[in-house]
Formats: C-alpha cells, sequence, structure tokens
C-alpha cells in the first residue's frame, strides 16, 4: 500500500536568503474563491460580515485580517483566505475550494519591491502600491498575484504547478538585486553565479 | 503601451489579450449580408477604432477599447459588460 503524504508547493526547494532578502512560503491555508451570483455583491459582503468579520473587498483591495482574510482576486471574484467558508454564502455566490491550487510565497526584506520590479509590470512604489493593496498581474510571464503585507513584505502567488518556476525566476531576480547593490564586495561572487 | 483597466486602473499592454473589432452581434440566425459582415468582412481604418481586449493576467474583465490607429492615443476603456457594441 502507497503511503501518500501531503506536501507544500515550495518543498524543498525554499526558503532562500539572498544578503537581506529572503522567500519562504506561507503555511498552507485553507482558500476558497467567491464569486457572488449577478445582484448578490452587497448581501454576500453582508453575510462575510456576519459570519467571518470581514466585507467585501473592492477592486485591488484586502479585507479582514490574518488568519481570516478576503483578497480580491479578478473582477467580481475574492478569495476567502483562513476559514471553512460559512454555509450562508452559498446562498448569495458561487464558492470553490483553490487551497491547494495556488503556492503562496512571502517575500521580505529592505527592498524587496525591487526584486518584484524585475517580475512583473505593476507600479509598486510606496505612494501607489501600499501595505494591503492586491493586484492580478503577469509574474515572470505566468498568471499570478501580488500583495502588500508590510513595508517590505510582499505575497507572491502563481499556480501551484508553476511554483517551480517562481521559485527560479525570484531566486535569479534576488541575486541580481544583491550584485547590484555591492557590485564591488560581496555581490560581485554573487554577480559570478548569475544564471 | 498602457490601458487603463475600468477595474485595476492603468496596466501595462502585456497584462491584455486582443481579440478584434467590437460588433454588435446580428439578430436572428437568417443567414444574410449582416451575418457576412459580422463574421468576415472588416474595416481597417486609420483612425478611431473600437477593438475588444481583455484583461487576461489582471481582473479578467472583457473591454472595449477605443483608440486612434494614427496617432496611437487610447481615448476610452470600457467594460464590454452592459455595454452595447
Amino acid at each position: 500500500m502507497v503511503e501518500l503524504q501531503a506536501q507544500s508547493p515550495g518543498a524543498g526547494l525554499l526558503p532562500i536568503v539572498i544578503g537581506d532578502l529572503r522567500l519562504n512560503e506561507v503555511a498552507p491555508e485553507r482558500m476558497t474563491s467567491l464569486a457572488p451570483y449577478n445582484g448578490q455583491a452587497e448581501a454576500l459582503s453582508e453575510a462575510m460580515q456576519a459570519a467571518h468579520g470581514m466585507a467585501w473587498p473592492v477592486p485591488g483591495r484586502m479585507t479582514g485580517r490574518n488568519g481570516a482574510r478576503a483578497m480580491w482576486f479578478g473582477r467580481e471574484t475574492a478569495l476567502l483566505i483562513g476559514p471553512e467558508p460559512d454555509t450562508g454564502l452559498t446562498a448569495h455566490a458561487a464558492l470553490s475550494d483553490q487551497s491547494d491550487a495556488w503556492a503562496v510565497l512571502v517575500l521580505e526584506g529592505p527592498g524587496a519591491a525591487d526584486v518584484l520590479a524585475r517580475l512583473c509590470p505593476l507600479d509598486l512604489r510606496d505612494h501607489v502600491f501600499k501595505r494591503g493593496h492586491v493586484a492580478r498581474t503577469e509574474v515572470a510571464h505566468m498568471a499570478g498575484a501580488i500583495a502588500r503585507m508590510g513595508a517590505d513584505n510582499w505575497r507572491i502567488m502563481v499556480f501551484r504547478s508553476m511554483a517551480g518556476t517562481l521559485i527560479h525566476e525570484a531566486e535569479t531576480a534576488m541575486r541580481r538585486v544583491a550584485a547590484r547593490r555591492n557590485s564591488t564586495g560581496e555581490g560581485a561572487d554573487i554577480a559570478r553565479d548569475l544564471p | 503601451m498602457r490601458l487603463v483597466c475600468p477595474v485595476c486602473g492603468e496596466r501595462d499592454r502585456r497584462e491584455f489579450y486582443y481579440q478584434g473589432a467590437a460588433l454588435a452581434q446580428p439578430e436572428g440566425e437568417e443567414w444574410g449580408p449582416h451575418w457576412d459582415d459580422y463574421l468576415h468582412n472588416r474595416d481597417n481604418p486609420a483612425g478611431v477604432t473600437r477593438d475588444m481586449w481583455q484583461h487576461e493576467q489582471g481582473c479578467g474583465a472583457w473591454l472595449i477599447v477605443t483608440r486612434d490607429t494614427v496617432s496611437h492615443t487610447v481615448l476610452r476603456c470600457d467594460l464590454a459588460v452592459g455595454a452595447r457594441a
């Protein structure tokens, strides 16, 4: 009898630490996509507020808190991250379990945005993309999402099957950013190893 | 080239997929010149065009983008849902 064991998307590949920058994965959480039925957005928001203590997020934003969060995830779509969805939500929205569908990485460290700038075409400047903002975008040519959890703390999401590619691309970008920062010192070694 | 998605805001062109001219689908199933036009015949104007784009790598919304092929100015980006082509 084969014993199957659950593995996280980045198992064996993470963490990656380069200089002050660190790439790791978030412990897998329950993720459910919510897509309100026609004209049900307001009722859904009220049901979410009652059941989970958070409102429906406007485009590009997150509501809730750590452990129970709603992340905008496309036109008339949001991800409920953390809690098991309340059954009352099904009256207003189509729900689908996305828990195993996405790789969720966390990139942190001073100037982590410089790394992301090499991977996606978003305007990530502090006064444009603030804490609590989220965007669906292209991440190293893959469909993904980027969210800002703190000044130097970002989440990067791609389809789980592409986790290895994302980790490779992110590590390359991290090395290049680090190499530019220390082009005469420590970074010179890093630069020599660039692919 | 950048497009202002009505949902997401200003985004780079590479997040968008271009489909083609934004045309109203003819009514009825009777074959005729209007279906011929809808399926096959396209103008190629030097000037203002209305095209269907999708914010494929973003929010997923279908958009009607009005732009000028001479000056490359993007005049409007509207959600296709609810709009009359």
